[in-house]
């Protein structure tokens, strides 16, 4: 089922979670809603599944205005974060509840829906664990049956909050894989809701990213890696090393930094502020350049190099350690960026000395 | 070389022998002694003497209006109590905090005084009694009347039982259900009882059992006519006043032995009803 979002807006008493979202998403895509906690993601995806009512804005689904539909009646699937298995019912019984509690003209018969749950226990591999209550199952297993419960009703759309949060990482990894496998194999159209880019971008057909209710940039991986359209977005992506720089001809230029390897910018002269990520910047030995080594210390993998410049922030950057033998406390080295944003500072830096950035101004090569 | 002094392990927290002393020696001077005192006077006199006291005429009647006026009190209780503790934790209105202290009312009263003012209100000239008076329906000196008072002083036990439950229940279980299409009652029927069950059970068998031995609220409104509304406790205090000591021993055994069945019965209700949880 195709989703349209527009300008839904939503207040929690004084905080606006929700400033006026705009947001298509199209038959059977698998869509990720990425931010960090207080973004709004959580209670966009509420409002959609109508736990949650917007103060103002569209949400049509299938050419169906939804605003006039409560929950019971929007045949969504819901997982919940904490999974809300009902606690008194057997696994069965809780794949069953949706079927069990249609009005009876609807309801299958009883024979439908033992074949039916039998089909979800095979499909969550979980076939021996019928007759079990929540509380014995462990939590990868509760989190597929929390997924089958909402698949019984064959939803128009599945929805799902946090998903893999409480769960460690290997079962993660596997779960990731198998829901992508059941996104595909039932065809329905699915947004899910974490903070995690890794498992957001892994998942995802298209990646949402929030931003203090606003939604700050929708796109693929590769596009929100390699241009985020914001500062947030990328500081979010793992850009946290901040540099400030100096626009000329599209190239930012700052002492002891070869940028050659960036492709030029359609920004105007000026000052700007430069984005690295701490893995994506090669160091090269040059007496001349102001960044001093003050400290290395590994991890075994990876080598933890702290640099230090007069005037300029603390950077710290993760080198393959192989790669990056001759690197010693007391050496001057030049960075050498492999990936980088640049944003144009505005002329007057904040009172807090953070450098607010213009926003979502085009920085693509 | 010196032998090796065994290990002993210690224990994390101290005084362990103290408190559980202290607790036993209570247990057995205020519970345990005044049990066994009633059980063998109720011995004493045979069994003979004994099925004789508790199977007069009187005696069974006066079971029956107990029992019966309980289980009346104890309807009332489970479905008043359970709507008001619902009321008290799922709706947000102004009153609320007054209401809910006022729920420890019945607790904190003397029963006399409740029962003083329950006649006042019900006889025929009081404010609820003129009303019921002319349809018939004066409770005053009725059976209505012991399950009335039954009613007041136990209705809390069953209100401050569920209401902590309703509180920690999840909203997201409620939210499920709604997505998978339930409606407002098979919501609460499937998914929000069963998991108040076992609290709701425990608080009803409570209500039960205090109405049974419900007394200083009951005499007053009771009119306590032998055969009519004349209740078990009553029947032993009078045995008492009369110097009949294994009389009212053996009719407080009764009570005691219903106290004990319903208090398995209890806990095995309960047990069952929580029977989902923490079998990992």
């Amino acid at each position: 089922m195709a989703i349209e979002i527009s300008d839904i807006s939503k207040q929690f008493g004084k905080t606006q979670v929700l400033r006026g979202i705009d947001l298509s998403i199209m038959d059977r895509e698998l869509v990720a809603l990425l931010g960090p906690s207080g973004s709004g993601k959580t209670t966009l995806l509420r409002i959609i599944a109508g736990l949650e009512w917007p103060d103002a804005g569209q949400l049509v689904v299938a050419g169906e205005d939804w605003m006039q539909l409560g929950a019971k009646d929007r045949r969504i699937g819901f997982v919940f974060q904490s999974y809300a298995l009902f606690p008194h019912m057997t696994v069965r019984e809780n794949l069953a509840f949706g079927l069990t509690v249609r009005p009876k003209a609807q309801r299958p018969s009883a024979a439908q829906i033992t074949s039916r749950v039998d089909e979800l226990l095979t499909l969550l591999q979980i076939d021996t664990l019928g007759e079990r209550y929540p509380a014995q199952l462990s939590g990868g297993q509760r989190q597929r049956v929390a997924l089958g419960r909402a698949l019984a009703i064959e939803p128009r759309v599945l929805l799902l909050d946090e998903p893999f949060g409480a769960l460690d990482a290997a079962i993660r990894r596997d779960l990731r894989r198998w829901l992508r496998e059941v996104h595909e194999r039932t065809g329905s159209t699915t947004i899910f809701v974490t903070h995690d880019q890794e498992e957001a971008f892994e998942l995802a057909d298209r990646v949402v990213v929030m931003e203090q209710g606003r939604i700050a940039q929708i796109g693929t991986a590769d596009q929100i890696h390699d241009h985020p359209a914001t500062p947030f977005v990328a500081r979010f992506m793992g850009a946290v090393i901040e540099l400030p720089v100096t626009l000329r001809a599209g190239r930012a230029e700052l002492k002891g930094v070869d940028t050659s390897a960036l492709p030029r910018r359609p920004l105007g002269d000026g000052p700007a502020t430069l984005f690295l990520a701490p893995d994506q910047v090669a160091l090269e030995a040059d007496p001349a350049s102001p960044f001093l080594v003050t400290a290395v210390s590994s991890t075994g993998k990876l080598l933890r190099v702290t640099l230090e410049a007069p005037g300029l922030p603390v950077v710290d950057l993760d080198l393959p350690r192989l790669q990056a033998r001759g690197v010693a406390v007391g050496q001057n080295f030049r960075l050498r960026p492999l990936a980088g944003a640049v944003f144009s500072a505005p002329r007057s830096a904040s009172p807090a000395g953070l450098i607010e950035m213009t926003p979502v101004k085009e920085n693509i090569a | 070389m010196t032998a090796a002094a065994p290990i002993r392990a210690k224990r994390v927290l101290p005084g362990f022998t103290l408190s559980l002393g202290t607790t036993l020696l209570y247990l057995t001077v205020v519970i345990l002694i005044p049990v066994l005192a009633l059980v063998l006077k109720g011995a004493d006199i045979g069994p003979q003497r004994f099925w004789a006291i508790v199977t007069s005429a009187r005696a069974l009647a006066a079971f029956q209006v107990t029992l019966t006026a309980a289980l009346i009190a104890t309807l009332f209780n489970a479905l008043y109590g359970l709507l008001m503790a619902w009321v008290l934790v799922r709706y947000e209105f102004p009153g609320r905090r007054l209401l809910d202290a006022l729920m420890d009312i019945p607790f904190a009263l003397p029963t006399a005084v409740a029962g003083l003012s329950l006649t006042a209100l019900f006889s025929a000239n009081g404010w609820f009694g003129q009303f019921l008076a002319p349809l018939g329906l004066a409770p005053v000196y009725t059976i209505w009347g012991v399950a009335i008072a039954m009613a007041f002083t136990s209705v809390p036990f069953v209100v401050r039982t569920v209401q902590p439950v309703l509180e920690d229940l999840d909203p997201a279980y409620e939210q499920a259900a709604r997505t998978l299409g339930a409606s407002d009652w098979a919501i609460f029927r499937r998914v929000v009882f069963p998991q108040i069950l076992p609290a709701f059970l425990a608080g009803v068998t409570i209500s039960f059992a205090r109405s049974l031995g419900e007394f200083g609220a009951i005499v007053f409104i009771a009119g306590n006519l032998p055969f009519k509304t004349e209740i078990a406790s009553l029947l032993a205090f009078i045995r008492l006043e009369e110097y009949d000591y294994q009389g009212a021993a053996a009719i407080a055994l009764v009570l005691l032995m219903f106290a004990v069945v319903l208090l398995v019965i209890s806990n095995r209700l309960q047990a069952w009803a929580a029977r989902y949880r923490g079998q990992a």
